[in-house]
């Protein structure tokens, strides 16, 4: 079973379609004992990190979450919910994050040409870094996935797997040990996305 | 690099795939899952789905078409048409859908994109303008193209886009349903004012049409078609790889690979 967390943070519609679609069995629930026996987790997440880190402490799940990485289950953040994972964010602010990944989230405008829209939003080619990433392991290099943020992680060379090129290299797929993180939207990317969630959902690492 | 998008638009009426010439003499075409899925395999980027019902019952007809490629597609999937309130967004929200855009429903209620962009992000909100030249001016037109607002098209992209609009469609009525190119006056125009995503719509016939597009128009990140799709004129697989041909970032997508799913 896997646990899409509801902390009432965006559209969990097609995140549970793409599992269901796959065969895999999931709930999208709020409940910490549910959280707790989840064989695996899925954080999702859209809008502004403040909000969203906000939102998901006043839940009360923050512990459960911390456990259940503690104890080792696989845990994938996607978009919003993979930058979670790390350890700020300045977006409208200063804001601590969940800290499972060292680096911290900064704006896309500066870093990037001023030619180039913000938010990056559409399908940009996936440079696979680690070839041995389970999660990887249906995806060829080069495949496009969907992307929709304003914001990047920056400082996470120690679990960096995967990229885009979108003015500077955009961390696309995260991990260390038993957290993984997509930032653009695997439910949206087409088989490409598709695969990815099956290896999540198959067992990886 | 991030990819220019082909985007088959798909207008719904009682639950089937309908095109219009400049919005007229509408034609059945097909099932809306059946051409989403078929669209999701040739690789398209993205779909929009436009509800051009009037009445309730249509509206309902077309929140279960949604619901039901929502189930079965997994690519950015953009519904327009009938956007009036919040509670709008809400109702095809809830059904799938990732990107709403309006379109007259903006043109009654301007505070209509704020508002929305507040609650779902900006990501979300797509304005969606039908313009055609009047007197030397580009005017926005409602209600589908039959009401001329007298709104300047250029001042109205800007607006939309500072009060909270992620992305502009842009149609041109002058160039729809003609198949003699897209609009590119009309583009640049809208271009040079705004920062957010531009897609461009109306007027395609030809795959030499998506390459002036994108060649002529750097800021277009998208161009969107109907009839030339449904009625299988061009190819989405062959466009794709023609453009690519041309320097064209394109996502070649669709073909199957790794496991089966």
């Amino acid at each position: 079973m896997i646990a899409i967390v509801d902390y009432g943070v965006g559209n969990l519609f097609s995140l549970a379609a793409s599992l269901r679609h796959l065969g895999l069995e999931s709930t999208v629930t709020g409940d910490a004992d549910a959280i707790a026996r989840a064989e695996r987790i899925i954080l999702p997440g859209v809008g502004a990190f403040g909000d969203a880190i906000t939102k998901l402490r006043a839940t009360g799940l923050v512990p459960t979450l911390d456990r259940a990485v503690a104890g080792g289950t696989p845990l994938l953040g996607i978009c919003l919910g993979m930058q979670l994972l790390f350890e700020k964010s300045g977006e409208y602010g200063d804001w601590a994050g969940l800290s499972y990944l060292a680096g911290y989230v900064a704006p896309l405008a500066g870093d990037i040409p001023p030619a180039l829209k913000v938010p990056q939003m559409g399908w940009n080619a996936l440079e696979i870094l680690d070839e041995k990433e389970p999660l990887l392991k249906y995806t060829r290099p080069g495949e496009h996935v969907y992307y929709v943020h304003s914001y990047y992680v920056k400082g996470c060379e120690n679990s960096l797997k995967a990229g885009s090129r979108y003015g500077v290299f955009v961390p696309g797929v995260v991990r260390a040990g038993n957290v993984w993180g997509a930032q653009f939207h695997p439910e949206k990317s087409g088989t490409a996305g598709l695969a990815m969630l099956k290896a999540f959902g198959e067992g990886v690492g | 690099m991030i990819t220019k998008r082909i985007i088959p638009c798909l207008d719904i009426r009682g639950g089937r795939v309908v095109k219009g010439r400049n919005f007229e003499g509408v034609r059945d075409v097909d099932s809306p899952v059946a051409l989403a899925q078929y669209y999701n395999t040739q690789g398209a980027d993205e779909l929009v789905f436009y509800d051009i019902t009037a009445s309730a019952e249509g509206r309902g007809l077309f929140t279960d078409v949604l619901t039901g490629v929502a189930r079965e597609v997994f690519i950015p999937l953009t519904v327009g048409g009938n956007i009036n309130s919040v509670d709008d967004f809400e109702r095809v929200l809830g059904c799938g859908a990732d990107k709403v855009s309006v379109n007259t429903g903006a043109v009654r209620t301007p505070s209509l994109i704020e508002a929305a962009a507040r609650k779902y992000g900006n990501q979300c909100v797509v304005l969606s303008m039908d313009i055609k030249r009047v007197d030397g001016q580009f005017r926005v037109f409602a209600k589908g193209g039959r009401e001329d607002t007298g709104i300047d098209a250029l001042e109205w992209a800007r607006r939309g886009a500072e009060s909270g609009a992620g992305e502009l469609v842009v149609n041109s009525i002058d160039t729809d349903g003609v198949r003699d190119g897209f609009d590119l006056e009309m583009l640049a125009a809208i271009c040079e004012r705004v920062r957010v995503p531009v897609i461009a719509s109306g007027g395609a016939g030809r795959m030499e049409h998506f390459k002036a597009l994108f060649q002529t128009l750097p800021g277009v990140d998208a161009g969107l078609a109907a009839s030339i799709f449904h009625y299988k004129e061009v190819g989405i697989p062959a466009l794709k790889k023609y453009l690519r041909a041309q320097g064209i970032e394109m996502r070649i997508g669709g073909e199957p690979y790794g496991p089966e799913i």
